[in-house]
C-alpha cells in the first residue's frame, strides 16, 4: 500500500507527464487560453488515462507477453511486437465507447467535454501513460495508481498553465514573443518549479 | 510541377515550419533534444514515417470512409512506426534505448497525423510524399538547432566529440548545466519562436488586449 502511495505522489508532482516529460504538449499549449476549458480537457484526460493503462495493462499480461498466451495452448509465442498498434487501438476504442456512453447516459457531462474526447486519442500524455507502464514492468495494481495519479498531474498542470495565462493576455509581451513564444517561456519556468519535486525522497 | 513539388519541401523547412507556426509535434521535440545524436536519429525517423505515411494514406485516400478514417490512418502510422522501432532496435540498441518511449509516440505526433488529414487526404501520392519529407525536415531542423544549442553549451560537444573543453577535463570552458535539464528546452525553442517571428513578422499573433498609452499631461 506505501509503495503504491509513493508511486501516486511521485507520478503526480516528481515525474509529471506534462511538465518533466512534456507529453500531450500540444493540447498543453492550444486548450490552455481559460481555465474552464482547462478544467474540462483535464478532467476528460484522468478518465481516459485511469480506464486505458489499466486496460493495457491486462492486455499485455494475459495477450503480448512472451508466454502470455499459454492459456491458449501457445507457450512459446512472444507478441510483444504488437505492442503499439495494440495500445493504440485500445485506446481508440475506450474513447470512442466513452464518447457513445456520455452521450447516452451522461449529457450533460458530454456536451462539457465533447469536443475534447475525439483529441484524446492523440494526446501523447494518453500512449505515453501505457508506454511507461510497460517499460516500467507495473502489475496491475501499480497500472491503475500509475494511470489515475498521472492523469491527475496532468490536469494540474494544464490548469495551472491556464491560470498564468489568462493573467498574461494583459501583460506587454514583445511583439514577436506574443502567444506561443510567453506560453513557451511559462511552461519552462513552471517545468522549473516542479523540478524543486525532484528532491522528495520517498 | 516540379516547381510546385519544390515549394512543397522548402514551404514548411521556416515558412510554414510545423513546430514554430503550426505548433505541431512539441512533445519529442522538447524531450529528445538533449544530446545531438538522439535528436538526429529522432528527425529521422519522424521525417520516413510522415513520408510514407503521408504516401501511403493518399494511395489509399478514395478508398477509406470518411467516418473511419481516422482508424485507418492510425493503423497505417502505428505499423510504419513499428517498423522503425524494429529497425532501431536492430541496428542501434543504445539509442533506441536513450529514446525509450519516444519512438511510439511518433504515433500520436499531431506532425504525422496533421498532414495526413490537411494533405494527403486532398492530394496524390507523390505531392503527399514530398510534403512528408518537407515537414519532417521542418521538425528536423527545429530539433537539430535546439540540439546544437543545448548539446554544445550544455556539455560541450557536438555529436559527442569535444568542441569546448570543459573545467572538469581540464579545459576552459564552464559547461551551463541548465540546458541539460527538461526546462532548458522550453526557453530555447520559446526563444527561438522569438528569433523566426522577427524575422518573418507574418508569423506574429494578434494582442488580445493593447496597452494604451496615456499622454502626459
Amino acid at each position: 500500500m506505501e509503495g503504491l502511495i509513493a508511486l501516486a505522489v511521485k507520478a503526480v508532482f516528481v515525474e509529471n507527464l506534462a511538465l518533466s516529460f512534456f507529453l500531450g504538449m500540444c493540447t498543453f499549449i492550444a486548450v490552455s487560453k481559460k481555465i474552464g476549458t482547462a478544467i474540462g480537457l483535464g478532467i476528460s484526460v484522468m478518465i481516459v488515462q485511469a480506464i486505458t493503462v489499466p486496460a493495457n495493462n491486462l492486455l499485455l499480461t494475459y495477450l503480448l507477453k512472451p508466454g502470455a498466451l499459454a492459456w491458449a495452448g501457445f507457450p512459446d509465442v512472444d507478441l510483444t511486437f504488437l505492442g503499439l498498434i495494440s495500445y493504440i487501438g485500445v485506446i481508440a476504442a475506450i474513447v470512442q465507447i466513452l464518447e457513445m456512453f456520455l452521450d447516452k447516459y451522461m449529457p450533460a457531462l458530454y456536451n462539457a467535454l465533447g469536443i475534447f474526447l475525439p483529441l484524446i486519442t492523440v494526446n501523447c500524455a494518453i500512449l505515453g501513460g501505457s508506454l511507461f507502464m510497460v517499460e516500467r514492468d507495473y502489475n496491475f495494481a501499480e497500472a491503475t495508481t500509475y494511470g489515475v495519479s498521472s492523469g491527475f498531474g496532468w490536469a494540474l498542470a494544464i490548469t495551472a498553465m491556464a491560470g498564468v495565462r489568462e493573467k498574461l493576455k494583459y501583460s506587454d509581451v514583445p511583439d514577436g514573443l506574443q502567444g506561443l513564444g510567453i506560453t513557451f517561456i511559462t511552461a519552462g519556468l513552471m517545468a522549473m518549479a516542479f523540478m524543486s519535486f525532484s528532491g522528495v525522497k520517498l | 510541377m516540379a516547381q510546385k513539388h519544390r515549394e512543397l519541401l522548402v514551404d514548411p523547412l521556416v515558412d510554414n515550419n510545423p513546430i514554430t507556426f503550426q505548433v505541431l509535434g512539441i512533445c519529442s521535440a522538447l524531450a529528445v533534444t538533449s544530446s545531438l545524436q538522439v535528436a538526429f536519429v529522432m528527425a529521422l525517423a519522424v521525417t520516413s514515417v510522415t513520408a510514407f505515411s503521408s504516401m501511403f494514406i493518399s494511395m489509399l485516400r478514395n478508398q477509406i470512409p470518411s467516418s473511419i478514417r481516422i482508424i485507418v490512418q492510425m493503423v497505417i502510422i502505428a505499423s510504419l512506426v513499428i517498423l522503425v522501432d524494429q529497425v532501431l532496435k536492430a541496428f542501434a540498441f543504445e539509442i533506441s534505448k536513450t529514446l525509450s518511449v519516444f519512438v511510439g509516440l511518433i504515433i500520436t505526433n499531431c506532425i504525422v497525423m496533421g498532414r495526413a488529414e490537411a494533405f494527403a487526404m486532398k492530394n496524390p501520392p507523390i505531392a503527399s510524399f514530398i510534403d512528408g519529407i518537407g515537414n519532417g525536415l521542418g521538425y528536423g531542423f527545429i530539433l537539430m538547432l535546439v540540439g546544437v544549442i543545448r548539446e554544445l553549451f550544455g556539455s560541450g560537444s557536438l555529436f559527442g566529440i569535444t568542441i569546448l573543453k570543459t573545467v572538469n577535463n581540464g579545459g576552459w570552458y564552464v559547461p551551463n548545466g541548465l540546458l541539460l535539464l527538461p526546462p532548458s528546452a522550453f526557453f530555447v525553442i520559446g526563444l527561438l519562436i522569438w528569433a523566426f517571428r522577427t524575422w518573418k513578422t507574418a508569423q506574429v499573433e494578434e494582442r488580445e488586449f493593447k496597452i494604451q498609452t496615456v499622454e502626459a499631461h
